[in-house]
């Protein structure tokens, strides 16, 4: 019985990509069923790999490039006088999904100007970096530009307490030689 | 004999039994080199330069993992199995020219432990007891998955056995002779076997690789579905013991297919390099390692290239297709032997068969 259907090409459908081939359940003719050329054609194929370029990147001594945008262990930034740009005004805390950060605000004293920028500091300031999803919310909050996330990876550690970092891992050093250059993702920051 | 020839056979005897040794201990380094290298990885690199030391440091291991015994293990058994596998694995490499002979003062020494002349039925009869060691290894876990890995190993090396037999008959009817010296010495320059048993060595190789437990017929231990099948419960340096034993065959076999079938120390132009008796000695048996060198690497290679067979496939072709090719051959070989000799028309007793 003959129904009326109006079939489409296969080639008027829609495809993905170009790829796609149409299976033939053809009988393997006798040369295709002593399987032998089709073992050679696989020999040949994993023995061109033997002599491809190698993908594993030896670690320690060669390591692989970052992304200038890459987000990794945060720092607290100071400025050009070595002062901390971060006021405490708790924005990173508030934009952070994760609810890594926290931190108390204190106000600066006498004597202390050189040390902080603003009347306001944070006297404690944490990262909790298991709860930390490196997302770059706090970096795009912060209208100080004190916080930024870097290139560098977070260590791994036994216990869990480690992990909660305080100031003394995430403000950067007051030596010019070794402050953390966070150049690519300054830019990114201020392109957005 | 001699107190020369002693001495030299106890030599020689150490010295094929420590190469056995070395070989299979740098097969294991080999492997993963070569596995990483087809999968574009490194592999070990970091014990020695380019991981060289990877093998002692993997004996280390295995010697200083803790040693278990299953509480419902059958204990003299559970420790034979590895010993029968490991004994049976070396004792095989004792038929093997490992070169052509050695002048030394005017005697000459043959470079072969001892030229049995039924040295591939020897072969053969060693390897058939090295099923035992992995039966015997299977039963006595007392571990279902050890038992099955065990079953499927004895059975696929029984099937394999009789095809391998069968192909190698043409090839005793060609030479005339069972002596893997007299095999090797009836191919003299390039004039190798394979080149007139083509089919004959195609089936040896697939049956080596079943009888060696390598991909694609490595079922026995198939991690998929058996664990480890029957080394399961094996810890320590029994485990090593068979996966030791595993290599020393690959290395065996690889020195029978090039004894068989590739002139084993015969390499052409020899005669014409006017090289001294001793010099070219060496240099065939250098040529000689080679050759198996070569071999090894294709069991390697065929390893990470072919997916394993489902057991009835595997038994299939083990049934179905070898054995009837190997008898095919052994037809075809006895039409091409009568026509050669000019025999269909004479009748002859068989002993005369033999040239």
């Amino acid at each position: 019985m003959e129904h009326n259907i109006t079939r489409l090409p296969i080639e008027s459908l829609m495809q993905l990509t170009n790829r796609s081939k149409v299976v033939v359940n053809k009988k393997m003719s006798f040369v295709e069923r002593l399987y032998l050329p089709a073992i050679l054609g696989g020999l040949m194929i994993t023995f061109r790999h033997f002599f491809k370029k190698k993908a594993t990147i030896s670690y320690p001594e060669v390591q692989r490039d970052f992304s200038p945008v890459y987000r990794g262990q945060h720092v607290l930034k100071r400025d050009e006088q070595g002062r901390e740009n971060c006021t405490a005004c708790g924005l990173c805390a508030v934009a952070c999904p994760a609810e890594a950060i926290s931190m108390t605000a204190s106000e600066r004293k006498k004597g202390e100007e050189h040390l902080y920028r603003e009347e306001k500091y944070a006297s404690v300031y944490e990262i909790n970096m298991l709860r930390c999803i490196f997302c770059g919310l706090c970096e795009e909050a912060c209208p100080k530009e004190a916080i930024f996330l870097t290139d560098r990876i977070v260590s791994s550690d036994y216990q869990r307490n480690g992990f909660i970092y305080g100031k003394d891992q995430l403000v950067e050093s007051t030596d010019p030689d070794k402050r953390v250059d966070i150049a690519g993702r300054l830019k990114a920051h201020r392109h957005q | 004999m001699e107190l020369n020839d002693l001495i030299f056979k106890i030599i020689f005897v150490i010295a094929v039994f420590a190469v056995s040794l070395l070989v299979a201990m740098y097969s294991t380094y080999a492997e993963r080199k070569v596995a990483a290298f087809f999968q574009d990885r490194l592999g070990p690199n970091r014990a020695g330069p380019f991981g060289m030391l990877q093998p002692l440091a993997d004996g280390i291991k295995m010697f200083m993992k803790e040693e278990i015994i299953p509480t419902n293990a059958d204990k003299v058994l559970f420790v034979l199995g590895p010993s029968l596998a490991m004994m049976t694995a070396c004792m095989t490499g004792v038929v093997i020219p490992w070169g052509s002979s050695l002048i030394i003062d005017g005697k000459e020494y043959v470079m072969q432990i001892t030229d049995v002349n039924i040295g591939i039925l020897y072969v053969f009869g060693v390897v058939s007891v090295g099923v035992y060691g992995i039966m015997i290894g299977g039963w006595a876990s007392n571990n279902k998955f050890s038992l099955l890995g065990a079953l499927r190993a004895s059975s696929q090396m029984i099937s394999y056995e009789l095809a391998m037999g069968m192909s190698i008959v043409a090839l005793v009817m060609m030479t005339g002779t069972l002596s893997v010296r007299e095999i090797v010495e009836s191919q003299p320059g390039g004039h190798w076997n394979v080149f007139v048993q083509p089919l004959g060595f195609l089936l040896f190789l697939i049956c080596a690789f079943a009888e060696t437990n390598r991909t694609p017929f490595d079922l026995p231990e198939c991690e998929t579905e058996l664990v480890g099948g029957y080394h399961t419960e094996y810890s320590s340096m029994k485990l090593g013991f068979y996966l030791f034993a595993e290599y020393i065959n690959m290395f065996i076999s690889s020195a029978i297919i090039v004894c068989l079938f590739f002139g084993g120390y015969n390499f052409p132009f020899i005669s014409e390099l006017g090289l001294s008796h001793n010099m070219a000695a060496i240099l065939g048996t250098v040529i000689f390692f080679a050759k198996v060198f070569f071999f090894i690497f294709f069991f390697m290679w065929i390893r990470w290239t072919i997916p394993r067979f489902r057991y009835d496939q595997l038994m299939r072709v083990g049934w179905k297709v070898l054995i009837p090719l190997a008898v095919v051959n052994i037809v075809l070989t006895a039409i091409y032997l009568m026509w050669k000799h000019d025999l269909w028309n004479t009748t002859l007793h068989v002993s005369q068969l033999n040239p």
